[in-house]
């Protein structure tokens, strides 16, 4: 890496080589050929993301631990929580369709939340956590599979499609998948992952001198 | 921004953006021994073999298409009624009962995405191929439609599972998931696991004067 190369960035998107300039908090600099974002400044990016992650780690507990939904008619009844309706596909025989509910609504976010809070706890007190790169490459490569939003809207359409027949039960649950979707999108707009490897360098840098 | 020049691109200059953390390192021109000096990710000029790769997932995803649309995706049985649903079937039902904006929700969400994804990744492939020098902002914009919209399409095998998981009384009221889920599913993935592979630098790149040789 020479100096000369440092200011210069190239968009993901169309591969334009661009001079980097300084953006305002908040503010997102775009290609000017293609469009796409390419980087955002942010204030304490870091430290806010862990706050909204460990929120959001404890909503995601309480939504996987108690019902979603009840349902009840004429004396019966039934209720199910994330990890009963997936073992529950399973025993059906749809094992595709329960693996696939199982990773993108249960496993994803799960990894997502506490990789999330593995690397910026440390982050946060001043100390590179080991595997840093590699999680972040990871967690770039999961993104696109945890659809906890999906999921939310998901159990709406079941909701309005029960009311027809049976009459239903609120879980808990159902509450926090709410504050789960909610908080997700938080950390999505939040985390500035270039705010990690600019503590990154500055560690090397650290490093060199001493 | 400022441009360096109207239309360099990093590839003609040898160097390369890493994918995972942004930082331009020179290419040292072996495909599979070159990486990120700082994040150690794996770095190429253009992904490889991208098209190629896309289109097989994305032929995989059309076949599969077709009983997704056909086969059951959900039985529902009552006391008083039964009925086999497939997507499309589901959606009138549902605006026929009333719920209009669901239906309206469901309805774009697993018949028009799939759809547009299809027929929008096999345009980009082709203009991609053609080295199409056409319209190739608002080509850029459709690719980045494609990566945010697809992943909403699962959510009529959420709305299977938990109507499956939580209908199960005995004579009483019963729903169970169809094959036509399993294929639907797999079309799902299919078509994100596609929109992943395409490489949206090669839409720009029959501006360069030069060829790329590793593309």
């Amino acid at each position: 890496m020479t100096e000369q190369h440092k200011q210069l960035v190239a968009c993901h998107e169309c591969d334009l080589l661009l001079r980097e300039i300084n953006l305002k908090s908040g503010h997102t600099a775009a290609c000017p050929r293609c469009g796409a974002s390419l980087y955002r400044k942010t204030t304490e990016s870091l430290s806010r993301t862990l706050a909204i992650c460990l929120a959001a780690a404890l909503f995601f507990l309480i939504a996987n631990i108690y019902p979603i939904l009840g349902i009840e008619s004429r004396g019966n009844g039934n209720a199910t929580n994330l990890y009963g309706a997936v073992s529950s596909l399973w025993d059906q025989e749809m094992h595709f369709i329960s693996v696939l509910v199982f990773v993108t609504a249960i496993i994803i976010p799960a990894l997502e939340l506490s990789l999330l809070i593995y690397l910026l706890l440390p982050l946060r007190l001043g100390l590179v956590p080991p595997g840093l790169a590699l999680i972040m490459r990871f967690l770039q490569n999961i993104k696109p599979w945890g659809m906890v939003e999906v999921f939310m809207l998901g159990i709406l359409v079941a909701l309005v499609k029960l009311t027809d027949n049976f009459s239903i039960i609120p879980g808990v649950a159902l509450w926090s998948f709410g504050g789960v979707t909610f908080l997700m999108a938080a950390v999505a707009t939040t985390f500035n992952p270039r705010d990690v490897w600019a503590r990154l360098n500055w560690h090397y840098k650290q490093k060199e001198q001493a | 921004m400022s441009y360096t020049d109207a239309s360099t691109t990093a590839a003609s200059l040898g160097l390369c953006t890493c994918h995972v953390c942004g930082l331009l390192s020179r290419y040292d021109g072996n495909a599979t021994s070159a990486h990120c000096p700082r994040c150690n990710a794996r770095i190429h000029l253009r992904r490889q073999h991208s098209i190629k790769q896309c289109w097989a997932l994305l032929i995989a995803a059309y076949i599969l298409y077709i009983p997704a649309n056909l086969m059951i995706i959900m039985e529902t049985g009552s006391l008083i009624s039964y009925r086999k649903d497939t997507i499309l079937s589901g959606v009138v039902h549902l605006w026929q009962t009333g719920s209009m904006f669901i239906a309206a929700i469901v309805f774009v969400a697993s018949i028009v995405v799939p759809l547009f994804k299809l027929i929008a990744l096999s345009y980009l492939l082709i203009s991609v191929q053609r080295r199409s020098k056409r319209y190739m902002h608002k080509r850029s914009q459709l690719y980045r439609l494609i990566e945010l919209v697809g992943r909403w399409s699962m959510l009529d095998i959420y709305v299977v599972t938990l109507l499956a998981a939580l209908v199960q009384l005995q004579s009483f009221a019963l729903v169970k998931a169809g094959p036509g889920a399993i294929a639907f599913g797999a079309v799902v993935v299919l078509t994100m696991f596609a929109s992943m592979k395409f490489e949206p630098r090669l839409i720009w790149d029959p501006l360069q004067p030069k060829p790329l040789k590793e593309s």
